[in-house]
Protein backbone atom coordinates (compact mmCIF):
# COMPACT_ATOMS: atom_id res chain seq x y z
CA UNK A 1 0.00 0.00 0.00
CA UNK A 2 1.12 3.69 -0.45
CA UNK A 3 0.19 7.23 0.23
CA UNK A 4 -2.83 5.02 2.69
CA UNK A 5 -1.95 8.00 5.03
CA UNK A 6 -2.37 10.76 2.79
CA UNK A 7 -6.16 12.20 2.35
CA UNK A 8 -7.57 11.21 -1.34
CA UNK A 9 -6.29 13.98 -3.75
CA UNK A 10 -9.95 13.80 -5.59
CA UNK A 11 -13.02 14.04 -2.90
CA UNK A 12 -14.99 11.86 -4.78
CA UNK A 13 -15.38 8.41 -6.51
CA UNK A 14 -17.66 7.88 -9.24
CA UNK A 15 -21.48 6.21 -8.35
CA UNK A 16 -20.22 2.16 -8.62
CA UNK A 17 -22.50 0.90 -11.67
CA UNK A 18 -24.95 -1.34 -11.01
CA UNK A 19 -27.15 -3.60 -13.63
CA UNK A 20 -30.44 -2.03 -15.47
CA UNK A 21 -31.93 -5.06 -14.86
CA UNK A 22 -35.11 -6.60 -16.62
CA UNK A 23 -37.18 -3.99 -16.28
CA UNK A 24 -35.28 -0.78 -17.27
CA UNK A 25 -37.60 -0.02 -20.19
CA UNK A 26 -40.06 1.23 -17.48
CA UNK A 27 -37.95 4.11 -16.88
CA UNK A 28 -36.05 4.57 -20.62
CA UNK A 29 -38.41 3.15 -22.71
CA UNK A 30 -42.15 3.36 -20.96
CA UNK A 31 -44.03 4.10 -23.81
CA UNK A 32 -42.73 0.87 -25.64
CA UNK A 33 -43.59 -1.27 -22.22
CA UNK A 34 -47.34 0.27 -21.53
CA UNK A 35 -46.54 2.91 -19.38
CA UNK A 36 -48.17 5.62 -21.65
CA UNK A 37 -49.84 9.01 -20.73
CA UNK A 38 -46.93 9.72 -18.48
CA UNK A 39 -44.40 11.20 -21.21
CA UNK A 40 -45.95 12.43 -24.83
CA UNK A 41 -43.07 10.26 -26.44
CA UNK A 42 -40.10 8.05 -25.57
CA UNK A 43 -36.87 9.72 -25.89
CA UNK A 44 -34.45 9.20 -28.34
CA UNK A 45 -37.16 7.16 -30.52
CA UNK A 46 -36.01 9.94 -33.43
CA UNK A 47 -33.22 10.29 -35.41
CA UNK A 48 -33.86 11.83 -38.66
CA UNK A 49 -36.13 14.42 -40.55
CA UNK A 50 -37.22 15.18 -43.77
CA UNK A 51 -34.37 17.76 -44.23
CA UNK A 52 -31.79 15.71 -42.52
CA UNK A 53 -28.47 15.97 -44.71
CA UNK A 54 -26.88 12.72 -46.00
CA UNK A 55 -27.17 8.92 -46.29
CA UNK A 56 -30.41 7.48 -44.78
CA UNK A 57 -29.47 3.87 -43.60
CA UNK A 58 -31.23 1.38 -41.21
CA UNK A 59 -29.07 0.04 -38.62
CA UNK A 60 -30.07 -3.43 -36.87
CA UNK A 61 -28.85 -5.94 -34.91
CA UNK A 62 -29.26 -8.43 -32.18
CA UNK A 63 -27.36 -8.59 -28.53
CA UNK A 64 -26.55 -12.58 -27.96
CA UNK A 65 -25.86 -14.02 -25.23
CA UNK A 66 -22.46 -16.84 -24.38
CA UNK A 67 -24.82 -19.69 -24.89
CA UNK A 68 -25.81 -17.92 -28.89
CA UNK A 69 -29.35 -16.67 -27.36
CA UNK A 70 -30.52 -12.82 -28.26
CA UNK A 71 -30.93 -11.08 -25.22
CA UNK A 72 -34.54 -10.39 -25.40
CA UNK A 73 -34.71 -7.56 -22.60
CA UNK A 74 -31.16 -5.20 -23.73
CA UNK A 75 -31.17 -1.35 -24.52
CA UNK A 76 -28.65 -0.37 -26.56
CA UNK A 77 -27.72 3.32 -27.33
CA UNK A 78 -26.23 4.85 -30.19
CA UNK A 79 -24.31 8.48 -30.26
CA UNK A 80 -22.79 9.67 -33.68
CA UNK A 81 -21.75 12.66 -35.68
CA UNK A 82 -24.10 14.00 -38.61
CA UNK A 83 -22.94 13.05 -42.24
CA UNK A 84 -20.68 15.96 -42.00
CA UNK A 85 -18.92 14.28 -39.11
CA UNK A 86 -20.41 17.00 -36.37
CA UNK A 87 -21.37 16.26 -33.54
CA UNK A 88 -24.17 17.65 -32.12
CA UNK A 89 -25.05 18.48 -28.26
CA UNK A 90 -28.59 19.40 -28.97
CA UNK A 91 -31.27 17.68 -31.15
CA UNK A 92 -32.01 19.61 -34.02
CA UNK A 93 -35.10 19.55 -35.65
CA UNK A 94 -32.17 18.15 -38.89
CA UNK A 95 -30.95 15.79 -36.86
CA UNK A 96 -30.56 14.03 -33.21
CA UNK A 97 -26.95 12.16 -32.88
CA UNK A 98 -28.44 10.40 -29.74
CA UNK A 99 -31.03 7.76 -29.74
CA UNK A 100 -32.19 4.28 -27.64
CA UNK A 101 -33.71 1.48 -28.76
CA UNK A 102 -35.12 -1.67 -26.55
CA UNK A 103 -34.74 -4.83 -27.64
CA UNK A 104 -38.17 -6.26 -29.15
CA UNK A 105 -39.23 -8.80 -26.76
CA UNK A 106 -39.97 -11.53 -29.24
CA UNK A 107 -37.11 -11.16 -31.69
CA UNK A 108 -34.65 -9.16 -29.52
CA UNK A 109 -33.68 -6.90 -32.58
CA UNK A 110 -33.15 -3.34 -32.13
CA UNK A 111 -33.18 -1.01 -35.01
CA UNK A 112 -32.04 2.65 -35.41
CA UNK A 113 -33.38 4.98 -38.88
CA UNK A 114 -30.10 7.46 -39.07
CA UNK A 115 -27.57 8.75 -41.48
CA UNK A 116 -24.01 7.45 -41.80
CA UNK A 117 -21.69 9.42 -39.83
CA UNK A 118 -18.98 11.34 -41.26
CA UNK A 119 -15.61 11.30 -40.70
CA UNK A 120 -14.39 12.62 -36.98
CA UNK A 121 -10.60 13.77 -35.93
CA UNK A 122 -8.83 11.63 -33.59
CA UNK A 123 -6.83 13.74 -31.59
CA UNK A 124 -3.41 13.54 -33.48
CA UNK A 125 -5.43 15.38 -36.56
CA UNK A 126 -6.02 12.17 -38.53
CA UNK A 127 -9.42 11.46 -39.59
CA UNK A 128 -11.36 7.75 -37.77
CA UNK A 129 -13.24 6.25 -39.99
CA UNK A 130 -17.15 6.71 -39.88
CA UNK A 131 -18.43 4.69 -36.74
CA UNK A 132 -21.40 4.92 -34.21
CA UNK A 133 -20.82 4.39 -30.65
CA UNK A 134 -23.12 2.48 -28.83
CA UNK A 135 -23.47 1.72 -25.28
CA UNK A 136 -25.57 -1.42 -23.95
CA UNK A 137 -27.18 -2.26 -20.68
CA UNK A 138 -29.34 -5.15 -19.80
CA UNK A 139 -30.23 -7.56 -16.66
CA UNK A 140 -26.86 -9.66 -15.84
CA UNK A 141 -24.77 -6.82 -17.03
CA UNK A 142 -23.15 -4.74 -14.24
CA UNK A 143 -21.34 -1.90 -15.73
CA UNK A 144 -22.66 -0.95 -19.65
CA UNK A 145 -20.88 -1.62 -22.05
CA UNK A 146 -19.42 0.21 -24.80
CA UNK A 147 -18.33 -0.76 -28.67
CA UNK A 148 -18.46 0.94 -32.04
CA UNK A 149 -20.19 0.02 -34.85
CA UNK A 150 -18.08 0.59 -38.59
CA UNK A 151 -18.86 0.09 -42.04
CA UNK A 152 -17.41 -2.78 -44.39
CA UNK A 153 -18.02 -0.33 -47.61
CA UNK A 154 -15.70 2.00 -45.99
CA UNK A 155 -12.82 -0.36 -46.27
CA UNK A 156 -10.27 2.25 -46.89
CA UNK A 157 -11.09 4.63 -44.36
CA UNK A 158 -11.28 1.59 -41.52
CA UNK A 159 -7.92 0.29 -42.77
CA UNK A 160 -6.03 3.45 -41.40
CA UNK A 161 -8.92 3.94 -38.77
CA UNK A 162 -6.83 4.70 -34.88
CA UNK A 163 -9.25 2.78 -32.98
CA UNK A 164 -9.13 -0.54 -35.14
CA UNK A 165 -5.02 -0.01 -35.03
CA UNK A 166 -4.89 -0.55 -31.25
CA UNK A 167 -6.93 -3.82 -31.38
CA UNK A 168 -4.06 -6.08 -31.00
CA UNK A 169 -5.66 -9.05 -31.92
CA UNK A 170 -6.44 -8.88 -36.09
CA UNK A 171 -9.05 -11.26 -36.13
CA UNK A 172 -11.33 -9.67 -33.67
CA UNK A 173 -11.21 -5.96 -35.68
CA UNK A 174 -14.24 -7.67 -38.36
CA UNK A 175 -16.54 -8.09 -34.97
CA UNK A 176 -16.78 -4.57 -35.41
CA UNK A 177 -17.87 -4.16 -39.13
CA UNK A 178 -21.19 -4.23 -40.03
CA UNK A 179 -22.29 -5.43 -43.19
CA UNK A 180 -24.87 -4.19 -45.41
CA UNK A 181 -26.23 -3.10 -48.92
CA UNK A 182 -25.73 0.93 -48.41
CA UNK A 183 -29.39 1.26 -47.24
CA UNK A 184 -29.65 -1.37 -43.89
CA UNK A 185 -26.94 -2.57 -41.86
CA UNK A 186 -26.96 -5.63 -40.02
CA UNK A 187 -24.57 -6.40 -36.84
CA UNK A 188 -24.98 -8.75 -33.68
CA UNK A 189 -23.01 -7.93 -30.70
CA UNK A 190 -21.48 -10.98 -29.05
CA UNK A 191 -21.23 -10.60 -25.16
CA UNK A 192 -19.35 -13.84 -25.02
CA UNK A 193 -17.62 -16.68 -27.27
CA UNK A 194 -15.44 -17.10 -30.29
CA UNK A 195 -17.40 -14.44 -31.88
CA UNK A 196 -16.85 -11.88 -29.00
CA UNK A 197 -17.27 -8.36 -30.13
CA UNK A 198 -14.70 -5.83 -28.99
CA UNK A 199 -15.53 -4.00 -26.05
CA UNK A 200 -13.58 -0.84 -25.05
CA UNK A 201 -12.27 0.87 -21.70
CA UNK A 202 -13.20 4.12 -22.63
CA UNK B 1 -12.48 18.41 -43.25
CA UNK B 2 -15.38 18.71 -40.52
CA UNK B 3 -15.94 22.00 -38.44
CA UNK B 4 -15.18 19.84 -34.63
CA UNK B 5 -13.29 22.32 -32.71
CA UNK B 6 -9.74 21.13 -30.89
CA UNK B 7 -10.33 17.92 -28.95
CA UNK B 8 -10.07 18.08 -24.92
CA UNK B 9 -7.93 15.91 -23.06
CA UNK B 10 -10.88 13.11 -21.61
CA UNK B 11 -12.48 12.13 -18.49
CA UNK B 12 -10.24 10.20 -15.56
CA UNK B 13 -9.89 6.51 -16.23
CA UNK B 14 -12.26 3.94 -14.83
CA UNK B 15 -11.75 2.75 -11.94
CA UNK B 16 -12.92 -1.04 -12.67
CA UNK B 17 -11.54 -2.77 -9.20
CA UNK B 18 -14.68 0.05 -7.42
CA UNK B 19 -17.30 -0.51 -10.46
CA UNK B 20 -18.94 -4.49 -10.28
CA UNK B 21 -16.57 -6.96 -12.83
CA UNK B 22 -18.88 -8.28 -15.67
CA UNK B 23 -18.16 -11.62 -14.17
CA UNK B 24 -20.18 -12.11 -10.86
CA UNK B 25 -21.25 -15.55 -10.62
CA UNK B 26 -23.55 -15.23 -7.67
CA UNK B 27 -25.22 -12.66 -9.95
CA UNK B 28 -26.07 -15.83 -12.19
CA UNK B 29 -27.25 -13.95 -14.98
CA UNK B 30 -23.73 -12.18 -15.39
CA UNK B 31 -22.16 -15.47 -16.26
CA UNK B 32 -23.18 -15.36 -20.21
CA UNK B 33 -23.53 -11.85 -20.12
CA UNK B 34 -19.93 -10.92 -19.39
CA UNK B 35 -17.25 -10.84 -21.73
CA UNK B 36 -14.25 -13.27 -21.22
CA UNK B 37 -12.00 -11.06 -23.34
CA UNK B 38 -10.08 -8.45 -21.84
CA UNK B 39 -11.59 -4.82 -23.14
CA UNK B 40 -9.78 -2.43 -25.46
CA UNK B 41 -8.37 0.92 -23.95
CA UNK B 42 -7.54 4.18 -25.80
CA UNK B 43 -7.76 7.56 -25.65
CA UNK B 44 -10.70 9.54 -25.56
CA UNK B 45 -11.72 11.64 -28.73
CA UNK B 46 -14.60 13.66 -29.89
CA UNK B 47 -16.73 10.10 -29.77
CA UNK B 48 -16.45 9.99 -26.25
CA UNK B 49 -15.89 13.60 -24.91
CA UNK B 50 -18.79 14.69 -26.45
CA UNK B 51 -22.89 13.64 -25.74
CA UNK B 52 -26.46 14.73 -26.16
CA UNK B 53 -27.49 17.38 -23.90
CA UNK B 54 -31.28 18.21 -23.15
CA UNK B 55 -33.02 21.30 -22.02
CA UNK B 56 -35.16 21.85 -19.16
CA UNK B 57 -37.66 22.62 -21.28
CA UNK B 58 -38.43 18.97 -22.49
CA UNK B 59 -39.80 18.27 -18.82
CA UNK B 60 -43.69 18.00 -18.21
CA UNK B 61 -45.10 19.42 -14.95
CA UNK B 62 -45.39 16.35 -13.10
CA UNK B 63 -41.69 14.14 -14.46
CA UNK B 64 -39.90 14.74 -10.88
CA UNK B 65 -43.66 13.23 -9.03
CA UNK B 66 -44.45 9.83 -9.33
CA UNK B 67 -46.86 9.79 -6.84
CA UNK B 68 -48.66 11.98 -9.26
CA UNK B 69 -47.96 11.33 -13.15
CA UNK B 70 -49.73 8.20 -13.70
CA UNK B 71 -52.22 8.92 -11.10
CA UNK B 72 -56.12 9.37 -11.94
CA UNK B 73 -57.26 13.00 -11.29
CA UNK B 74 -57.70 13.25 -7.47
CA UNK B 75 -55.57 10.03 -6.61
CA UNK B 76 -51.91 9.63 -5.77
CA UNK B 77 -50.05 6.70 -5.02
CA UNK B 78 -49.95 4.53 -2.15
CA UNK B 79 -47.10 4.50 -0.09
CA UNK B 80 -44.63 6.32 1.86
CA UNK B 81 -44.24 8.96 0.28
CA UNK B 82 -40.58 10.66 0.11
CA UNK B 83 -38.59 13.00 -1.31
CA UNK B 84 -35.42 12.04 -2.99
CA UNK B 85 -32.68 14.69 -3.91
CA UNK B 86 -29.12 15.78 -3.87
CA UNK B 87 -26.48 16.58 -6.40
CA UNK B 88 -24.64 15.35 -9.08
CA UNK B 89 -20.98 16.02 -9.15
CA UNK B 90 -17.56 15.13 -10.77
CA UNK B 91 -14.91 13.13 -8.94
CA UNK B 92 -12.90 16.73 -8.65
CA UNK B 93 -16.43 17.86 -6.70
CA UNK B 94 -17.45 20.31 -9.38
CA UNK B 95 -21.23 20.35 -9.34
CA UNK B 96 -22.48 18.84 -13.02
CA UNK B 97 -25.14 20.89 -14.07
CA UNK B 98 -28.02 20.37 -16.20
CA UNK B 99 -27.52 16.45 -16.99
CA UNK B 100 -30.54 14.55 -17.38
CA UNK B 101 -31.32 12.40 -14.87
CA UNK B 102 -33.90 9.29 -15.52
CA UNK B 103 -35.55 6.74 -12.77
CA UNK B 104 -37.52 4.01 -12.41
CA UNK B 105 -38.62 1.64 -9.46
CA UNK B 106 -41.26 -0.94 -8.34
CA UNK B 107 -44.48 0.08 -6.13
CA UNK B 108 -44.67 0.25 -2.33
CA UNK B 109 -45.44 -3.54 -2.72
CA UNK B 110 -42.32 -4.74 -4.69
CA UNK B 111 -44.43 -4.60 -8.06
CA UNK B 112 -43.31 -3.38 -11.64
CA UNK B 113 -45.95 -1.64 -13.99
CA UNK B 114 -44.01 -4.21 -16.72
CA UNK B 115 -45.61 -7.66 -18.63
CA UNK B 116 -42.60 -9.96 -17.51
CA UNK B 117 -43.79 -8.96 -13.33
CA UNK B 118 -45.80 -11.47 -12.52
CA UNK B 119 -44.95 -11.26 -8.84
CA UNK B 120 -48.09 -11.26 -6.38
CA UNK B 121 -48.29 -8.43 -4.89
CA UNK B 122 -50.67 -6.12 -6.63
CA UNK B 123 -50.09 -2.90 -9.29
CA UNK B 124 -51.52 0.38 -7.68
CA UNK B 125 -53.08 1.82 -10.49
CA UNK B 126 -52.28 5.48 -9.63
CA UNK B 127 -48.44 4.41 -9.70
CA UNK B 128 -46.51 4.07 -13.33
CA UNK B 129 -42.99 4.09 -11.48
CA UNK B 130 -40.82 6.57 -14.02
CA UNK B 131 -40.01 9.92 -13.63
CA UNK B 132 -37.30 12.54 -14.63
CA UNK B 133 -35.25 15.49 -14.37
CA UNK B 134 -32.74 17.93 -15.13
CA UNK B 135 -29.85 18.92 -12.70
CA UNK B 136 -30.25 22.72 -11.98
CA UNK B 137 -27.32 25.42 -12.29
CA UNK B 138 -25.47 23.92 -9.48
CA UNK B 139 -25.81 20.30 -9.67
CA UNK B 140 -29.13 19.58 -7.60
CA UNK B 141 -31.70 17.35 -8.08
CA UNK B 142 -34.88 16.16 -6.25
CA UNK B 143 -37.99 14.42 -7.13
CA UNK B 144 -41.06 13.40 -5.21
CA UNK B 145 -41.79 9.46 -4.98
CA UNK B 146 -43.23 6.47 -2.91
CA UNK B 147 -40.86 4.19 -1.28
CA UNK B 148 -40.36 1.09 -3.10
CA UNK B 149 -40.82 -2.35 -1.51
CA UNK B 150 -38.10 -4.82 -1.58
CA UNK B 151 -39.35 -7.74 -4.01
CA UNK B 152 -38.06 -12.22 -4.98
CA UNK B 153 -36.80 -12.66 -7.43
CA UNK B 154 -35.15 -16.47 -9.21
CA UNK B 155 -31.87 -16.39 -8.29
CA UNK B 156 -31.02 -17.63 -5.36
CA UNK B 157 -33.80 -20.17 -3.60
CA UNK B 158 -34.66 -17.27 -1.55
CA UNK B 159 -32.91 -14.21 -2.63
CA UNK B 160 -34.64 -10.65 -2.57
CA UNK B 161 -34.38 -7.28 -3.29
CA UNK B 162 -33.67 -4.84 -1.46
CA UNK B 163 -35.57 -1.71 -1.69
CA UNK B 164 -34.02 0.28 -4.55
CA UNK B 165 -34.76 3.00 -6.89
CA UNK B 166 -33.26 2.84 -10.49
CA UNK B 167 -31.03 5.58 -11.64
CA UNK B 168 -30.04 6.45 -15.37
CA UNK B 169 -27.84 9.44 -15.55
CA UNK B 170 -26.00 11.39 -18.57
CA UNK B 171 -22.98 13.27 -18.16
CA UNK B 172 -21.59 16.19 -20.73
CA UNK B 173 -19.91 13.43 -22.48
CA UNK B 174 -21.02 10.16 -23.49
CA UNK B 175 -17.92 8.32 -21.45
CA UNK B 176 -19.93 9.53 -18.57
CA UNK B 177 -23.25 7.44 -19.22
CA UNK B 178 -24.15 5.41 -16.30
CA UNK B 179 -26.96 3.45 -14.60
CA UNK B 180 -26.92 2.80 -10.83
CA UNK B 181 -29.23 1.82 -8.24
CA UNK B 182 -30.48 3.83 -4.93
CA UNK B 183 -30.15 1.79 -1.76
CA UNK B 184 -32.12 2.89 1.36
CA UNK B 185 -30.00 3.46 4.70
CA UNK B 186 -30.76 0.92 7.33
CA UNK B 187 -31.95 -1.82 5.12
CA UNK B 188 -30.81 -5.37 6.06
CA UNK B 189 -31.43 -6.77 2.59
CA UNK B 190 -28.55 -4.88 1.09
CA UNK B 191 -26.06 -6.92 2.63
CA UNK B 192 -27.31 -10.10 1.70
CA UNK B 193 -28.33 -8.93 -1.85
CA UNK B 194 -26.10 -10.49 -4.70
CA UNK B 195 -26.43 -7.59 -6.97
CA UNK B 196 -25.01 -5.09 -4.34
CA UNK B 197 -22.53 -7.71 -3.60
CA UNK B 198 -21.38 -7.37 -7.19
CA UNK B 199 -19.22 -4.41 -6.00
CA UNK B 200 -16.71 -5.61 -3.54
CA UNK B 201 -15.79 -2.66 -1.49
CA UNK B 202 -17.93 -1.31 1.32
CA UNK B 203 -17.26 2.01 0.72
CA UNK B 204 -18.62 1.29 -3.06
CA UNK B 205 -21.35 0.05 -1.57
CA UNK B 206 -21.94 2.82 0.74
CA UNK B 207 -22.14 5.74 -1.55
CA UNK B 208 -25.32 3.65 -3.01
CA UNK B 209 -26.96 4.08 -0.18
CA UNK B 210 -29.32 6.74 0.18
CA UNK B 211 -29.39 8.69 3.94
CA UNK B 212 -32.40 10.06 5.61
CA UNK B 213 -32.74 13.63 5.76
CA UNK B 214 -34.92 14.89 8.11
CA UNK B 215 -33.67 18.48 7.18
CA UNK B 216 -35.22 17.73 3.71
CA UNK B 217 -38.37 16.37 4.30
CA UNK B 218 -41.83 18.16 4.84
CA UNK B 219 -43.57 18.01 7.94
CA UNK B 220 -47.03 16.00 7.84
CA UNK B 221 -45.90 15.59 4.29
CA UNK B 222 -42.98 13.21 3.06
CA UNK B 223 -39.81 12.03 4.44
CA UNK B 224 -36.67 12.77 2.12
CA UNK B 225 -33.43 10.59 1.63
CA UNK B 226 -30.45 12.27 0.13
CA UNK B 227 -28.49 10.76 -2.87
CA UNK B 228 -25.46 12.53 -4.52
CA UNK B 229 -24.47 10.95 -7.67
CA UNK B 230 -20.77 11.11 -8.82
CA UNK B 231 -19.76 11.23 -12.61
CA UNK B 232 -15.99 10.88 -14.08
CA UNK B 233 -14.16 14.03 -13.56
CA UNK B 234 -12.69 15.47 -16.73
CA UNK B 235 -9.18 16.26 -17.05
CA UNK B 236 -10.37 19.21 -18.63
CA UNK B 237 -11.85 22.34 -17.24
CA UNK B 238 -13.26 23.81 -20.78
CA UNK B 239 -16.58 22.05 -19.65
CA UNK B 240 -17.24 24.62 -16.58
CA UNK B 241 -17.43 27.17 -20.10
CA UNK B 242 -19.23 24.68 -22.26
CA UNK B 243 -21.99 23.51 -20.34
CA UNK B 244 -23.27 21.68 -23.03
CA UNK B 245 -21.12 19.83 -24.31
CA UNK B 246 -19.52 19.86 -27.80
Amino acid sequence: MTGSTLPPLYPFRESPSQTAGPYVHIGLTPNVCGITGVYAADLGATMVSATTKGQRITLEGRIIDGSGAPLKDALVEIWQADADGVYHARATEAFCGWARSAADPDTGVFRFETVKPGRVPFPDGRLQAPHINVWIVARGINLGLNTRIYFADEAEANEADPVLGRIEHRDRVATLIASGDGQTYCHDIHLQGPQETVFFDI
Amino acid sequence: MSANPPPIAGFFPRDRTWHPKALTPDYKTSVLRSPARPLVAFGNTLSETTGPAFGHDMLGPLDNDLTLNFARPGMSAIGERIIVGGRVLDEAGRPVPNVLIEFWQANAGGRYRHKKDGYLAPLDPDFGGCGRTISDDKGGYHFRTVRPGPYPWPNGPNDWRPAHIHFSVFGHGFAQRLITQMYFEGDPLIARCPIVRTINDPKAIAQLTARLDMNASVPMDALAYRFDIVLRGSRSTLFDNRMEGN
